[in-house]
C-alpha cells in the first residue's frame, strides 16, 4: 500500500566553487547597511511529493533523483529530509 | 558528409546550423527530433544552441535525458563525431560526454558579443584548417558560460591537450579582460579524451558568411568535412 511522502531537498554549491550570484547578493546586503555580512552563497530548495511503500524507499528514490538530476555532482552537494504526509 | 542537428524543445539555433551546413557548406543535413529514439547513417551530430527545456533546473540538465540522448551517447561512444554549441555544450557536460560543468557568468550579465579565441589544439577533426595558436573571432550569447573543472580534471585536460579554444585578446594573449564569463583558464571549448566530441560556447554557425561579419565559423565546419574525407580515403568509417 503506497504512502505519500514529502521530501525537502537542499542543493548547494560545493565549497571552493565560486558563486557570482552569492557575491552580488552580498553586495546588495552591504549596500543596505549590513556591513558585517562576510559571504553569501545561494542554493536551491526543492519539494518532492511522492508515493512509496515506506520511508526508506522514499528516501532512497529521492537520493537517486538528486544524484541523477536534481544536483550536478561536479559542482553541487545535496541534503534531504523525508517525512510522511 | 551527413550531419544530423538535434532539436530539443527550446533549441533555437538549429536553423542557423542547418543553414550553415546545408546552404553554405552544401552538405546533406537533417533535423533529428528529441523524441525519436533512433537514427542511422550520420557522420556527425550537432547539438545546437538555445534554451532547451527553458534552461530549467540547470541549462542542459533536462535535455540530457531526452529520448534521443541514449542513441546520441552510443553514437559518441562508438567514435561518431559530436559537436555541441552553447546549450549543446551544456548538454554534453550534463551528459558526462565532456568533463566539468557550467556556472553562471561571473559578471552576472548575459554576454552577447564577439569574442577572440585562440586555437590551442589544431590536431582535432574540428580544427584542422586552423593554425596552432591562430586567433579567430566568433560571437557568444550566453548567461552560463563560466566553465568550471576541479584542479585534478583541469590538470588532465591540459596533459591530454583537450583544451581547444581559449578566450584571448585580438593579439592572442590570454588575459582576464579577454574572458567574457569567468571561465577557468579562459576555456571556451574543449574536446573529450578520444577526440570525437567537441563542445564550445561560441557560435560558429553565426560566422559562416562575410555578410554576417566573419567566416571563422565556416572553417570549423570545413575542418570536419576535410577530416572526414581523409578518413574515407584511408578506408576508415564512422558513420552510424
Amino acid at each position: 500500500m503506497a504512502r505519500l511522502y514529502l521530501a525537502r531537498v537542499r542543493v548547494t554549491l560545493k565549497a571552493g566553487v565560486l558563486d557570482p550570484q552569492g557575491e552580488a547578493v552580498k553586495q546588495g546586503l552591504v549596500a543596505l547597511g549590513y556591513g558585517g555580512v562576510k559571504e553569501v552563497r545561494v542554493g536551491k530548495y526543492l519539494e518532492v511529493r511522492l508515493e512509496a511503500p515506506d520511508e526508506g524507499q522514499a528516501r532512497r528514490q529521492v537520493e537517486e533523483m538528486c544524484r541523477r538530476l536534481l544536483a550536478n555532482p561536479v559542482i553541487e552537494d545535496f541534503t534531504l529530509e523525508v517525512a510522511e504526509i | 558528409m551527413k550531419f544530423g542537428v538535434v532539436v530539443f524543445p527550446g533549441s533555437n539555433c538549429d536553423r542557423d546550423v542547418h543553414y550553415a551546413l546545408g546552404a553554405v557548406l552544401r552538405q546533406p543535413v537533417d533535423y533529428l527530433w528529441h523524441a525519436d529514439t533512433k537514427f542511422t547513417g550520420y557522420d556527425c551530430l550537432v547539438l545546437p544552441g538555445g534554451f532547451s527545456y527553458g534552461d530549467y533546473l540547470r541549462p542542459g540538465a533536462i535535455a540530457r535525458f531526452a529520448p534521443i540522448m541514449p542513441a546520441v551517447m552510443d553514437f559518441a561512444r562508438q567514435g561518431g563525431l559530436v559537436l555541441g554549441i552553447c546549450n549543446g555544450f551544456q548538454i554534453l557536460l550534463e551528459a558526462g560526454l565532456l568533463p566539468g560543468a557550467m556556472l553562471r557568468n561571473h559578471c552576472l550579465q548575459f554576454r552577447c558579443q564577439d569574442t577572440y579565441l585562440r586555437v590551442e589544439n589544431n590536431a582535432t577533426p574540428f580544427t584542422g584548417r586552423f593554425a596552432q595558436g591562430q586567433v579567430v573571432r566568433m560571437p557568444i550569447a550566453h548567461n552560463e558560460g563560466n566553465y568550471y573543472a576541479d584542479p585534478e580534471t583541469l590538470r588532465r585536460l591540459k596533459e591530454r591537450n583537450q583544451i581547444v579554444f581559449r578566450y584571448c585578446t585580438p593579439q592572442g594573449e590570454i588575459t582576464p579582460e579577454a574572458n567574457p564569463n569567468g571561465s577557468v583558464e579562459n576555456i571556451a571549448g574543449l574536446i573529450n579524451e578520444e577526440g570525437n566530441v567537441l563542445g564550445l560556447m561560441p557560435h560558429p554557425e553565426r560566422c559562416v558568411e562575410e555578410l554576417l561579419g566573419g567566416t571563422d565559423g565556416r572553417e570549423l565546419f570545413a575542418s570536419l568535412i576535410d577530416w572526414w574525407a581523409k578518413q574515407r580515403l584511408h578506408g576508415a568509417h564512422n558513420s552510424f
